[in-house]
């Protein structure tokens, strides 16, 4: 059997990945990658712990989490095609509108 | 089909909903398809359910948890027994007959669907009232209609004497209400639940005195939500509201919430003597009191309106000498010939173009047959003259009140019933008997009103002659009605003792002969006066113009409080106002003079030195601080996610040292 | 070591090597490939750790929708050549730090708590219904009302997703 701490330790592994790469990144494309990531390393400590105390409840968070997930990545990449049809670009820096 | 009784409330919540968001912009008079559809499921449903709980059956019906913590846990929960499927039944079966007499009534009003938005929400929380298995819920039921009575009062809110009974009722009921919070505050307090089965199980380990203190308290909410002494002075202004709203919330359903909730609560007001004895008294007196008003009234619905006030009065005399089931009958015949008296009254408003001065009116029946003759019915059942309704129901409290040695107040119940009767019938020969009074303008359109509204009131004619005989006796001394009702009103055991010891002094026979004697003497006097006019009225009242005078005015009782707590209030809020002008106001500007000699100080002396360098330097020192901080502001969304995730970071640094240190 | 640690070894860190090379392409196009490969082998330790059903999920949502989405959308905007864009050296060096220290504190919590203690309770009872009917099961009478919600929430991200991403001027 896995040890539970493993399972953990590869989620954050995941997680800070995905938070490295939403960080650093300037093109959106990647950072919303990234943020998908971060949410796929919860799914995986949600299993871990399910498995662990032999609870399945955790794997229907699991699937909650895929389904704001996947109503993220629409929203989001909408906003993409919707920020780029004004400013032509994709690159985050140009995402600037937050200083007015 | 016990188990779907949580559906009943549902079906106006959806009513309500459905009507509140689209009903002004889209559905305009349509909706009443959507509010008499909503009642008639409910009633529907009400009817199969009271037919499982006549077959023996009761449910408590768990919808799902409401508060939890470590000291109150409340669920949302329904609670079917005999009791709440008897008043699931008059409340439903009233509310559909007035929401399709309404459908007439209301027709060209340009407020139609807001009008029966409020109706559906009514009864949903009047259901909520009816079912809830708890204080918590029969309290959210209790404030929704309050809430839902003060829309439907001041419904038409341009008239200033339209809001002004609206607040005029809902402020009155706050102190009704703050003492019903504090009864329950009591309650849990002691017991740890306000749950109706955990509260009535472990009653009897309560102090007698913590539960008259109670009861009392709870007793003070009833009196506000159903108008007795001291609290009823709201009750004859709510009639601003459309008639249907007082037909249905101010005489059938809402009112009796009061009375609902004693005779629910009859394990712990069997507990505590003095509270019973209080209930008693003030019912008789608001009985006496409102009848007596009743009789020097103009205003068709203000009669009725005082009577009502009057008969919730009986209504508690009956609870309050321990014949809970006979004050819930009362309140079940009550509701129909209330209901009635008022749907006819409206329909009556209707004709005469919102006239409603009885002087102005005479020989109505020539012009509307039916709205006459269910009002007379009506009336027969309010004066109490058998076979009618209210006969049964009254005669059953006064009985009880003399079994149980409450004498001086058997004796002032059975005059009411005298002055109930000739009020009634001062009104019924006034309005549509005798000579025409009617200005010429009204008369040339009068006209019986149309199918929707007449309906109804032969519906609920019939109601209010037969719903009598459910108190028939059924084997030997308890009658149909209180068999039925046995399981959940449990009698008071000393009260029954003097049940049995007094009642061969005087046989029952004796007592009715006695009070349908006295009825009738009522009628014969309105008969006299009003419609022979042996006696002249209008001589009387200047003979006896004081008396008049008195009662016309309504024993000043609306100047008295005024005197006695408004205008204090204003008073007080008059002397808050000097206080502030010359206390808080002298401070200030003695403040201000005091900062004005300093400030001339300073000028002269530290401001060239101290004051300018000090803010020089402190603009310097922002000044470089600015030239800092706004690079944090970048306005560039990656930066913001970087400085997100540092302060993740530094929680979870804190969390570790909390951890390892 | 068993087959299952062997399985779940090699998938995480084939995992992990993936989520990296995600994160560090230039071009969009490989990052998003490299993504679905990623999806696959977290899909894979899922299966390891007694959740078919979520693994089955897992490949059909994100490898399948999201990334398929994110493909589509990378194609749609392709207005100047993202992989030309340079990245700030010194929001790259904190972001890296940040997530190292985050990695290492989490784990010495996770140590801390929980060590010695091994996944795979859920396998035995699992084994008796089957994972899909459990989860199916308890989603359908327990869950039922987050799972409206949750419907709910994609209508509502959906109507938002055409309402952002429709062109104003065609109105």
């Amino acid at each position: 059997m896995v040890p539970l701490t493993h399972v953990i330790i590869f989620s954050f592994i995941i997680f800070a990945i995905g938070m490295f790469g939403a960080l650093s990144r300037r093109n959106v494309f990647i950072v919303l990658m990234g943020i998908e990531l971060m949410l796929n390393a919860v799914n995986i400590a949600l299993v871990g712990f399910s498995s662990y105390l032999s609870n399945v409840a955790g794997q229907i968070f699991a699937i909650f989490v895929i389904t704001v997930a996947a109503g993220e990545a629409a929203v989001g990449l909408a906003i993409v095609v919707a920020i780029f049809r004004n400013r032509f670009t994709v690159n985050i820096d140009s995402f600037n509108l937050l200083k007015w | 089909m016990i188990k779907y009784a949580w559906l009943i409330p549902v079906f106006p919540l959806i009513g309500f909903t459905i009507n509140g968001l689209f009903g002004f912009k889209y559905i305009k008079n349509r909706a009443h398809y959507i509010a008499v559809t909503a009642l008639g499921l409910s009633w529907l449903f009400s009817t199969l359910v009271f037919i499982d709980v006549l077959h023996g059956k009761t449910a408590e019906i768990v919808l799902f948890d409401w508060v939890v913590t470590p000291d109150i846990q409340a669920k949302v929960a329904f609670y079917i027994d005999q009791l709440s499927a008897l008043m699931l039944m008059v409340v439903t079966t009233l509310s559909f007959w007035i929401h399709v007499y309404s459908i007439g009534y209301m027709g060209h009003d340009p407020g139609y669907p807001r009008y029966f938005t409020y109706l559906n929400m009514f009864v949903f929380f009047m259901l909520i009232l009816v079912m809830g298995s708890s204080y918590p819920l029969l309290f959210v039921g209790w404030e929704g209609v309050g809430l839902c009575s003060y829309l439907l009062i001041g419904f038409w809110y341009e008239r200033e004497s339209a809001w002004k009974a609206g607040m005029k009722a809902f402020i009155t009921n706050r102190v009704g209400d703050a003492c019903f919070i504090l009864g329950m505050f009591i309650i849990w307090y002691h017991l740890g639940s306000l749950d109706f089965k955990v509260v009535f199980e472990k009653a009897h380990h309560l102090d007698p005195a913590v539960v008259t203190i109670a009861t009392l308290l709870l007793f003070g909410g009833a009196t506000g939500k159903s108008a007795q002494i001291p609290l009823y002075v709201w009750l004859p202004d709510a009639m601003e509201g459309p008639t249907p709203v007082s037909a249905l919330i101010h005489a059938a359903t809402m009112v009796t919430a009061g009375v609902y909730m004693v005779a629910r609560s009859n394990v712990l007001y069997n507990m505590a003597p003095l509270s019973l004895e209080v209930v008693a008294v003030i019912g008789c007196l608001t009985a006496f009191f409102a009848g007596t008003i009743g009789t020097a009234q103009f205003d068709l619905k203000r009669v009725l309106a005082y009577s009502t006030v009057s008969q919730l009065g009986y209504m508690f005399l009956g609870c309050g000498v321990g014949a809970y089931t006979a004050g819930v009958f009362h309140l079940m015949t009550h509701a129909f010939f209330k209901g009635l008296l008022f749907l006819a009254a409206g329909s009556v408003m209707h004709a005469m173009s919102d006239v409603l001065d009885m002087r102005l009116m005479g020989n109505l029946k020539k012009y509307m047959p039916i709205t006459a003759t269910t009002f007379i019915i009506g009336a027969l059942a309010l004066a109490g003259i058998p076979p009618f309704a209210g006969f049964w129901s009254k005669d059953e409290i006064l009985h009880h009140t003399f079994t149980t040695g409450h004498y001086f107040l058997w004796f002032l119940g059975t005059l009411t019933a005298g002055i109930t009767a000739y009020y009634t019938f001062r009104a019924v020969f006034m309005t549509f008997f005798g000579k025409e009074r009617i200005p010429e303008e009204i008369k040339h359109h009068l006209h019986e009103s149309p199918k929707v509204m007449t309906i109804p009131l032969i519906i609920l004619s019939v109601g209010a002659a037969t719903v009598g005989f459910f108190g028939l006796k059924a084997h030997g001394e308890t009658s149909y009605f209180a068999q039925f009702l046995a399981p959940v009103i449990h009698a008071a055991h000393e009260h029954g003792a003097h049940a049995a010891h007094h009642e061969a002094a005087v046989p029952a026979s004796v007592l009715i002969a006695l009070s349908v004697a006295v009825g009738l003497t009522g009628i014969l006097i309105a008969y006299i006066v009003h419609l022979k006019r042996l006696i002249d009225p209008d001589e009387w009242v200047k003979k006896l113009w004081f008396i008049h005078k008195v009662l016309y005015r309504k024993y000043y009782v609306d100047e008295i409080y005024f005197a006695l707590f408004i205008y204090r209030v204003l008073d007080l809020a008059y002397i808050f106002w000097r206080f502030d002008q010359w206390v808080i106001d002298g401070i200030v500007n003695g403040a201000a003079l005091l900062t004005r000699f300093l400030a001339w100080v300073t000028r002269v002396c530290t401001e060239p030195f101290v004051v300018d360098g000090a803010v020089n330097g402190a603009s310097y020192v922002v000044d470089l601080s600015a030239r800092v901080l706004r690079r944090l502001q970048t306005g560039v969304v990656s930066n913001y996610m970087l400085f997100i995730a540092a302060g993740l970071l530094g929680l979870i640094t804190i969390y570790v040292f909390g951890r390892l240190f | 070591m068993s087959w299952e640690q062997i399985i779940f070894y090699l998938f995480a860190a084939l995992a992990v090597i993936f989520a990296f090379l995600t994160v560090t392409r230039r071009n969009a196009v490989h990052a998003a490939l490299c993504l679905i490969f990623c999806f696959f082998f977290i899909a894979g330790t899922f299966v390891v750790l007694n959740a078919e059903l979520l693994a089955a999920v897992q490949v059909l949502v994100y490898a399948g929708g999201v990334v398929g989405l994110m493909l589509y959308v990378i194609m749609l905007v392709r207005g100047e050549d993202a992989s030309q864009v340079k990245q700030a050296l010194g929001q790259k060096i904190i972001a890296a730090f940040i997530s190292v220290l985050l990695v290492i504190q989490i784990g010495s919590i996770v140590y801390l708590s929980f060590a010695g203690k091994a996944t795979g309770r859920l396998a035995q009872e699992m084994a008796r219904y089957g994972n899909t009917e459990s989860i199916g099961t308890l989603l359908y009478t327990k869950y039922i009302f987050p799972f409206e919600v949750a419907s709910v929430l994609l209508l509502a991200a959906m109507v938002g997703a055409i309402v952002l991403a429709k062109n104003k001027l065609e109105r």
